[in-house]
């Protein structure tokens, strides 16, 4: 079911992701309050009641994610939200959500580290989101907007895709999009909902059903583990996103998500306007990440600029997914700063500077 | 089965609740958590909830109750059980929810959540067996332990200046307004099991009524962590009992 509201409305971002949970058809909402995340929590403190449904502030992320964990497995649609401490507690939850398979949406509206570090903007969680939170050998779907319009429409993704794979996914922005606010044409969409026999309700007239994790007998959790594999594997060949931007002609790439990709277009424009041809790649799920498409579109390019509010995270994925082919150069500020477009623009022409042109590059480099 | 022809109609005294599965346990010859697992079968289906109870099983000995109790079940991470049992609660008004829990579990890392599951007076139900010692990772301190018990991480026995003091977590939650009821029952005799029964019953009841937290602490002994016999370990319960006392300790909002 999709519902569009024909008024353009200012909608903060923390909140417009709330509301857009709610319209998904969120039936329960656990959290705790943290800056900057903590208007989502409001928001749904004021509007799951409204709607009849649950809303718990937990005594944690600990515990709120542990809430969820128990909602999701009687297939309820339950989302948690937090920033990047909060987030460090709750991977002990998504480690047991992804071994016994329990489908929730984690958003986590990331500020600067490490330790309690700042309440500033940042993308520091990258490694944390995309390659491991909790314990043990699993993958969590991670999806990242660049506009509040677009993470709204990502909250109703996520759910779709947490419920179809029975895994929880996580919803990666940055500070700026949780505080700022912007224009926008709210879409919601409410995604049809699966019915699992793994759900608890009861052992009503059928046996009974355990949701856990544990299984210390190691062929069976080794026969688990490859059947989660194989899931993972699935999602890496459905659920790829990305987009691009001015990419037709473009001798250097800038790859950045969130915020970055804000800036970055701001960059490229005044980039064009000086000559340099330059193009946006833009990965929207990090995980899975779009390594092909990313290697497809750098196949002809000069060098690659990655810019994060980062010290280097995204940028590992990067040479991973071009494999030496394409120089990579890194731009990024730490600490809940942002990364200004002349700084970027300054970071592109001395890529521009030090890289060969395609003409010239060795046969292979060059279409 | 043939019954022999005594003379009189064969009766059936005592049975098998049919909540409990007919298999053998991974427990420790001696230990308790069978006792506790018979009882909770039994209450559950004398108040005919178990065809809508969903449990949350906790990290330790107890984690495979699943195994041997006939209701739908979830594996909780170490301590969360509480709140893992909110989160069924509240999206599943309907269920029966209860949390079985040891003592490392509730009464160390679950602290926090058994404490705001009391104080939220969450419409659960804990059965929290405490037997002094983490048993499943082979007997070391618990907050619970005795003062003066040797553990395998107090080789020397509990010393008070060094490892605390035995924690009276169900005497703190009792304090708390949101819990309905709170008592302490103990695997050591046939009157104890048969008084912890009537307590879970109650504890059972302070969610079947919408009165809140319920809880019933169950000391039962570990002859293999304790470094006893079966018979030892059950006789030592009399001294748990000392440092724990047995009884009622919050009955809130009954009516009549």
């Amino acid at each position: 079911m999709t519902v569009a509201s024909p008024e353009r409305v200012l909608l903060k971002g923390n909140e417009a992701i709330a509301e857009a949970a709610v319209q998904a058809g969120c039936d329960a909402y656990f959290g705790y309050p943290i800056t900057p995340q903590a208007e989502l929590l409001e928001w749904m403190a004021r509007r799951m009641p409204e709607e009849g449904r649950p809303f718990v502030q937990a005594e944690s992320e600990i515990g709120a994610i542990s809430m969820a964990l128990g909602a999701g497995a009687t297939g309820a649609r339950v989302m948690v939200s937090t920033s990047s401490p909060g987030f460090s507690l709750m991977a002990e939850g998504m480690s047991y959500m992804a071994g016994s398979e329990v489908p929730a949406v984690v958003v986590n509206i990331m500020r600067g580290g490490p330790g309690l570090g700042s309440i500033g903007p940042a993308q520091a969680d990258y490694f944390q989101a995309v390659k491991g939170h909790g314990h043990g050998d699993y993958r969590v779907p991670v999806l990242a907007p660049a506009s509040i319009a677009e993470a709204m429409a990502l909250v109703a993704d996520a759910f779709e895709i947490a419920e179809r794979y029975r895994t929880p996914v996580i919803l990666l922005a940055d500070g700026v999009l949780g505080q700022a606010m912007e224009p926008v044409v709210p879409v919601y969409r409410n995604p049809p909902r699966q019915v699992g026999d793994w759900m608890l309700g009861g052992a009503d007239g059928r046996p009974p059903r355990v949701v856990r994790s544990l299984d210390l007998h190691p062929e069976a959790l080794e026969a688990h583990n490859d059947r989660l594999q194989a899931k993972y594997r699935t999602i890496e060949s459905r659920e790829v996103r990305w987009a691009g931007e001015r990419l037709d002609d473009a001798e250097v790439l800038i790859v950045a998500y969130g915020i970055a990709a804000r800036v970055a277009r701001s960059a490229i424009n005044r980039a064009r306007e000086a000559g340099l041809r330059v193009g946006l790649f833009r990965p929207i799920s990090l995980w899975p990440f779009p390594s092909a498409a990313l290697a497809e579109a750098a196949a002809h390019a000069r060098a690659i600029l990655v810019v994060e509010l980062s010290a280097g995270q995204l940028v590992e994925d990067v040479r991973l997914a071009v494999e030496g082919r394409v120089p990579v150069f890194h731009h990024g500020r730490t600490g809940g700063m942002v990364p200004v477009p002349t700084d970027v623009v300054e970071a592109l022409r001395r890529a521009w500077a030090i890289t060969p042109d395609r003409a010239a590059r060795p046969a292979g480099g060059a279409r | 089965m043939t019954v022999p022809d005594v003379g009189v109609p064969a009766r059936v005294i005592a049975s098998r609740p049919a909540l409990l599965e007919d298999r053998s346990t991974h427990y420790c010859p001696g230990c308790g958590h069978g006792v506790v697992h018979r009882l909770v079968a039994e209450v559950l289906e004398e108040l005919g909830v178990g065809s809508r109870t969903i449990a949350v099983a906790a990290v330790g000995c107890a984690v495979f109750a699943y195994e041997y109790l006939h209701v739908d079940f979830l594996e909780a991470q170490h301590g969360r059980a509480p709140a893992v049992a909110t989160g069924v609660r509240r999206v599943r008004p309907d269920a029966f929810v209860l949390t079985y829990q040891g003592d490392g579990d509730l009464a160390a890392i679950g602290t926090a959540e058994i404490v705001h599951a009391a104080a939220r007076g969450e419409r659960i139900t804990t059965v929290f067996v405490n037997n002094g010692t983490y048993g499943m990772t082979g007997g070391q301190l618990a907050p619970t332990s005795l003062l003066g018990q040797r553990t395998s991480s107090t080789p020397l026995g509990r010393d008070a200046r060094l490892n605390g003091y035995p924690l009276p977590i169900t005497e703190m939650l009792a304090l708390i307004p949101g819990t309905a009821y709170a008592a302490r029952g103990s695997v050591a005799t046939p009157a104890t099991i048969g008084k912890t029964k009537a307590m879970l019953r109650r504890a059972c009841e302070a969610q079947i009524e919408d009165r809140g937290f319920g809880i019933v602490e169950v000391l039962s002994n570990c002859p293999v962590g304790w470094g006893m016999t079966p018979v030892e370990s059950i006789g030592h319960l009399a001294e748990v009992a000392e440092t724990y006392p047995l009884g009622v300790l919050v009955d809130r909002g009954r009516e009549g």
